[in-house]
Order: C-alpha cells, then structure tokens, then sequence
C-alpha cells in the first residue's frame, strides 16, 4: 500500500461551529430551543443578582474600619470581622493568653492533615493523636508550665466547636459499633435494649437531648455533684452521634457475605476473636466513607449548643452582633461564618468522596 | 454452631461435664443478658432515687397535673384560638399545630424545588447543571441553625418598616413584620369550592379504579390522571360560578405603623420555613438524581423500541423504577425536616419545643416536659417507618 506523499495530502479542518468555544457553547448551552430558552434564563437570573451582591461585597464595602465608619457606606461592612475577631475566635478566653487555643487549634489541624494520608494509617498514629490531645488539653486549661488556668467555662468559640464535633466522634465510634453488635446480636435482652437506643435516639431531634442534658440531667445526679456544662453538652452529643454511627456500622456488617463468618467458626475462633480478626476490619472499611459523613453532620450539629447557651462560633457571633456599636451587620457577620463552616464542611465531603473511589477496590 | 451441637447432645451423662457453663455459650448468653438487665436497672433505679429526692427537696410537683392549669403566657401565631388564660394542655397543642403547619408547607414545597433542582443537576444545559451542582454543595455544608439566623436577620436588618414596606406586586407587601398579602373575602362560595375539590378527587380515586380494572380486562388505558386533574379545576370553577363569581378583595391597607387586613406571614415562620425548604431540597435534589441515574439507559431505550411515547415512557417505566429508590431516603429527608423544625426555638416562632422549653421555666417540670418533646417526635418517626414499612411490602409484592 502507498501512501500519497504527505504534502499532497489535504487537511480538512472540522467545521468551526463543531470544535472550539463556539462548538462547546453549542454542544452544551444552545443543543435545542428549550435550552437555550434556559441558558438565557439563567443569564438573566445571574446578571439580576451577581453585580448588585458583587458590588455590596467588594467595591462599596469597607473592611477595616471603626463601628462609625460603616454608617454612612451603602456596601459591605466587613470591619466587623477583623474588629471582633479574636472574640469571635476565642470567645471568653482570656485576652493574653489566645496564642493558646490558636497554638491548640493549629496542632489539632496538622494533625488532620496529617491523618488524610491513608500511608499514615498505623498504630503510630493513634500515639501522636493521644500525645496531641494530650498536648492540646494542656494547652487549653493551663496550670503548668507558668499558664494560667482557664476552666472549662470559658472554652468558647471555635476551639469549642471543635472540640465538641472532634470528641464527639471519637467517643461516639467505639460506643456506635458496640451499639451495631449488639443490634446483631443472638441474646434478645441485648438486642432489644440495643433497638430500643438506637431507634429512640434516631428519632428525637439533638435538641430534645440537649435540653435533656441541661435542664433535665442536674435532677439525676446526687446531691451536691455537678457537673460541668460543656461536658453534659458534649456527652450528649456523643450520645446522639453513636446512634448514628450504630446504623453506618450495622450497614457495613450486613454487607459481609455469611462465609466470613462460617469461616472464623471453622478455624475455632470465638466471638471476639471472630469480630476483632474478621468481621470488624472489613466492614469497617466499608463505612469509612459514610463515616466521615457522619463527622460532618456531627460538626454542622455543634452549632445547636447556641440553643442551651453555650458559647460556641456561633454565640460568640451572635453576642458581638447585640453589642450595639455593631448591631445591623448581622449579614456580613454570617456570612463569614458561613465561609468558615463551608471550608471545613466541603473540604470533609471531598474527602469522603476520595475515600470512596480510593477504597472501591472491589471484593 | 458445632459447639452448640456438641453440647445439646441427648446424652446429659457424657458431654456437660466435660464442658463448664462458662464455655457453653447458651448459659453464657443468658449471664451476659442478666448481667445487662440488672445494670440498666440498677442504673435506672440509682437515677430515679436521685431525681426522686431533688424533686422533694426543691419542691417540684411531679406528674402531668400542670397541663390543667392556667399557662399565662401568650403565643405569637396559632391556628387555633389561644389566650394566655388557657391551660398548658391548650398551649402545648397549638405548639405542635405550629409544628404541623410549618413541617407540612416545608414538605410540600421541599419535595417540589429538590425535584426541580435533581432534574436540573441532570439537565444537558452545562449552566444549569453547574449551577445546581453549586447549590447543593452551599447548602449542604453550612449549618441549617446558621441559615436560619441568616435569613431571620435578613427578614429583620434588611426588610424596610410597613410604612416603606416593599410592593413587588399588587396586593404583596414585604417588611420586617412580615410578608402580607390579600385574600379573597371570605364567602359562602369558598367553603362550596373546597367541597367541589374533594368530591373531584374522591370521583378521580374513583375513576383510576375503574381504569385499572378496565385495561386489566381490555388492554385499553384510561386517562385517569389527566381526568382528575381537570375534574379538580372544573368543578370548583363550577362552584364558584354557581355563587356568582363573588370577586371581593381582602387587600391590607397600612394604617398606622401596621398593616390591617389580608393574610400577614410572620418574619419567624417565613425565615424558618424558607431555611428549612432551601437546606433539605439541597439533600432531596442528590436523592432525586441518585434515584433518576438509577434507572438504566436501557429501560427508556426498551420501552421506546415497544412503541410507547415520551410521556409513557415516563409515566410506565422510568418513574414506577426510580421511585422505589426514590421514596424510602425521601421520607427520612422529610422526617429530618420535621426533627429540624425544633430550631424553631432558636428564631421565636412557637414551635412545639419553643411552647414546651417555656413551660419548663414556668413550672419547673423538666422531666414531663423532655419527655413530651421526646414522645411527640418519637410518634412522628414511628408513623413514619410504620408508612415505610407499608410502602416497601407494597414495592416487594411488585417485584419480580
């Protein structure tokens, strides 16, 4: 076969209205008559509200300014922000010491960072976890070293937010997959007390436990005990998040094919043996992803503490709004809370995704 | 299951002896069982005990005696008549009809913007897509309580006074007391016209039987939705005509620093309404796509190369699918809305967690009053999976 010589050869370019920006366009924005009907509805829509926000936001909004400037401008204050940040942040800690709970928060961050890795996922980890938290509550209260302490009262603001989504899962898990195997369980006495928990928690919403723990619990306890507030919020939380985590987890150990089990009976293993060598780590593997979901909506949920007056992100937000020198720039004031929870909250949903597709491996 | 073979063997002489009952994992269960039981119990009487002597000691009457007594606090919206002279019983039941009210409105319109939002995450329009992909992750990742102050703020900061309130079109008005709108006057007509559309839905119940049976014994459809939804124009329409057509406007009119007249929204059950329907549509639009992908290629492909037409194709064979998957994460999405409704508290409208939290303060009855929020959501979740439970046995029996 011969070909013919190359300069011979004659290069058709496809037709313009099929490759480029104009075939994109075409293909994927005017492809019939109702959409580009859409597409211009759309473009309406964005041009009605795009500029007029883009405006407020960046070209007549001021950013750093005293509570007087912000009066006369038809943009944005943002002052607000950086003016009552390390409130915001901090809450009630004390003024000289929020180097504390920022040093605490970053420790807490690269720590999460660090645990994205999944090479970094070995027993060394949970040492550097129990050293950090360790390092973290040290930093928090204080009381060695020449730092002074600071109760638990006012742990406020972000650190608290934090802490309450962070324990709360780490506590919820281990009581969420003991919550699972009993739900699995041959013994009807525990596995209806396990139902019973499981069920009723799933169906009350977290603020009916909140309540429960700051107005009912104090009736419970003996005479002359307390106990702290943050903790009884924080209890509830774990106790809400683990009825959660006890679905998930029941989820993973419905999907393990019955042969794992005959399995382990057939080499002689007990029941613990059974579950710590064969069942758990496959079926936990599974509900990794929908685990992180369950993280997720635990930290959107540490905002309800506002409601039994705990002085989380949000309170601290809502407090420096009812200072009169900044009443009205409530928008602003949310809507960089709500940049703060979105970068959290995505970068968690992202995770899970990658997670995911990373541990679809297949059986 | 081989030990437990080995140790229920007919013959007691020989194998139990050679088994202790700590090994024997029958005898085994029944200690761990006893073992649970008296633990919760112990705990439970150790609770009770405590709360029994604070109760006495702080002198809180216990029981739900109070419900009979006068509640003396005023409620801001009600559907039915309420005064502060009424009981808690009284107070308590217009806060779970507020409760009802707003999670029966968010469900319906929940429903219909999350399937309009699923389908456009699917459409072939690539700013459309985009832009509802954009949606659902906003509202995904931020907390419902933040969106809810967000938008009462909006409600209270942003919206003008009555007196410059906004007028997007006739007979609206929106400011930070609320949106007010006219209503037709109230007319012997309307109450026919009600009358009209359930007598049409109940004929259009009718009908689809009829239909069903029909094409079960001829093969020829009837158009039973279509009928029904025209019956339930028309007759109505009828009714109203056969009034004489009354026209009377209820428009609000600002007098003084209000409005009179017209149907008035307050700003707390508008922003709460619309932060629920704009956060549980984001959830409700990933389950519609889910549901709506879930149907594979091939069905519309098969059921074109039968014949049948778009509209069948969707009505007989892609809808009949994606709904089974649809539906059950549907009702948990619409429990959740209802469970999430209790933020009411944190924005004043008078929800029933709000009415209760307020009695507790009153009579110092903590425990009767968590217990009652806990019940009343509790029978909410139970109706809900008694319904799933139903609809799935239904789903099955048409499976294959």
């Amino acid at each position: 076969m011969t070909n013919p010589p190359v300069s011979n050869r004659e290069y058709l370019k496809p037709p313009i209205t099929e490759v480029g920006v104009i075939g994109w366009l075409r293909g994927n924005l005017f492809n019939s008559w109702f959409n580009s009907l859409l597409t211009i509805a759309v473009l309406i829509l964005l041009w009605q509200i795009v500029p007029p926000f883009f405006s407020w936001a960046f070209i007549d909004s001021v950013w750093n300014t005293p509570a007087e400037a912000c009066r006369d401008i038809e943009g944005a204050c943002w002052s607000i922000i950086p003016q009552n940040i390390s409130f915001i942040l901090f809450g009630f800690f004390p003024d000289g010491d929020q180097w504390r709970p920022g040093l605490a928060m970053a420790l807490m961050l690269g720590l999460v960072i660090f645990s994205r890795n999944r090479k970094h996922w070995k027993k060394s980890l949970g040492v550097y976890w129990t050293i950090g938290l360790i390092v973290m509550g040290t930093l928090m209260y204080g009381g060695v070293f020449g730092m002074q302490v600071v109760e638990t009262a006012r742990w406020s603001g972000l650190p608290l937010t934090f802490m309450l989504a962070l324990f709360g899962m780490v506590a919820a898990y281990p009581l969420g997959v003991f919550l699972a195997l009993g739900r699995q369980s041959r013994m009807p006495a525990i596995k209806t007390l396990c139902v019973v928990y499981i069920e009723m928690i799933r169906g009350v919403p977290l603020i009916s436990l909140l309540f429960m723990s700051s107005v009912m619990f104090p009736l419970f306890l003996p005479e002359g005990v307390t106990i702290d507030k943050v903790l009884r919020a924080q209890v509830a939380i774990i106790l809400f998040t683990a009825a959660y985590i006890a679905e998930v987890v029941r989820g993973g150990l419905q999907a393990m094919p019955r042969g794992q089990f005959e399995a382990a009976d057939s080499i002689g293993l007990n029941y613990s043996q059974t579950m710590r060598l064969i069942i758990l780590p496959q079926a936990l593997k599974i509900v990794i992803p929908p685990s992180v979901g369950i993280l997720l909506s635990a930290f959107k949920d540490t905002s309800l503490v506002v409601i039994i007056a705990l002085y989380d992100v949000l309170k601290t937000t809502k407090v420096t709004l009812s200072n009169p020198k900044w009443t009205g720039y409530s928008t602003e004031a949310y809507i960089f809370l709500a940049v703060l929870y979105f970068i959290c909250c995505y970068a968690m949903s992202n995770y899970s995704r990658k997670l995911e597709k990373e541990l679809h491996t297949g059986r | 299951m081989s030990s437990q073979e080995l140790n229920n063997t007919s013959d007691p002489g020989l194998q139990p002896s050679a088994v202790p009952f700590w090994r024997d994992p029958d005898k085994r269960a029944i200690v761990f069982q006893v073992v649970a039981l008296l633990l919760v119990a112990f705990v439970s009487y150790y609770l009770f005990s405590n709360t029994q002597a604070n109760l006495e000691r702080q002198s809180i009457a216990t029981g739900f005696g109070f419900m009979e007594k006068e509640a003396g606090f005023e409620i801001g919206e009600s559907i039915v008549e309420y005064s502060a002279a009424d009981t808690y019983a009284d107070a308590l039941l217009v806060g779970a009809l507020n409760t009802i009210k707003v999670s029966f409105i968010g469900i319906i319109l929940t429903t219909i913007l999350g399937t309009i939002i699923g389908i456009s995450r699917l459409s072939s329009n690539w700013l459309l897509s985009k832009l509802a992909a954009g949606y659902i992750e906003l509202m995904q990742n931020i907390p419902i309580l933040l969106q809810l102050f967000f938008w009462y703020a909006i409600f209270y900061e942003s919206f003008p006074s009555p007196r410059q309130a906004l007028n997007p079109f006739g007979g609206v008005f929106l400011c930070n007391r609320g949106l007010i709108f006219g209503v037709p006057e109230t007319h012997a007509a309307h109450a026919a016209m009600g009358w009209a559309f359930v007598i049409a839905l109940a004929v259009g119940w009718g009908l689809n039987r009829w239909g069903r049976q029909r094409q079960a014994r001829t093969g020829q459809m009837f158009p039973a939705v279509r009928v029904t939804l025209a019956l339930s124009v028309v007759l109505p329409l009828l009714a109203w005509f056969a009034y004489g057509a009354p026209t009377a406007m209820d428009i609000p009119e600002l007098s003084g620093f209000n409005f009179k007249g017209g149907v008035t929204v307050s700003p707390e059950f508008s922003a709460l309404l619309l932060g629920l329907v704009l956060y549980t549509a984001a959830f409700v639009a990933e389950i519609v796509r889910a549901g709506i992908q879930s149907v594979g290629r091939g069905q519309v492909e098969a059921a074109m190369a039968v014949g049948l037409r778009p509209g069948q194709v969707l009505h007989l064979v892609v809808l009949p699918q994606a709904l089974r998957v649809i539906i059950p994460p549907l009702t948990s999405q619409m429990l959740n809305l209802t469970k999430n409704s209790s933020l009411a508290i944190a924005i004043g409208y008078a929800d029933f967690v709000a009415v209760t939290n307020t009695t507790i303060n009153q009579t110092g009855q903590a425990i009767e009053g968590v217990a009652l929020i806990m019940l009343v959501y509790l029978f909410f979740s139970l109706s809900t999976s008694v319904f799933m439970n139903w609809y799935n046995k239904k789903m099955a029996l048409v499976e294959r």
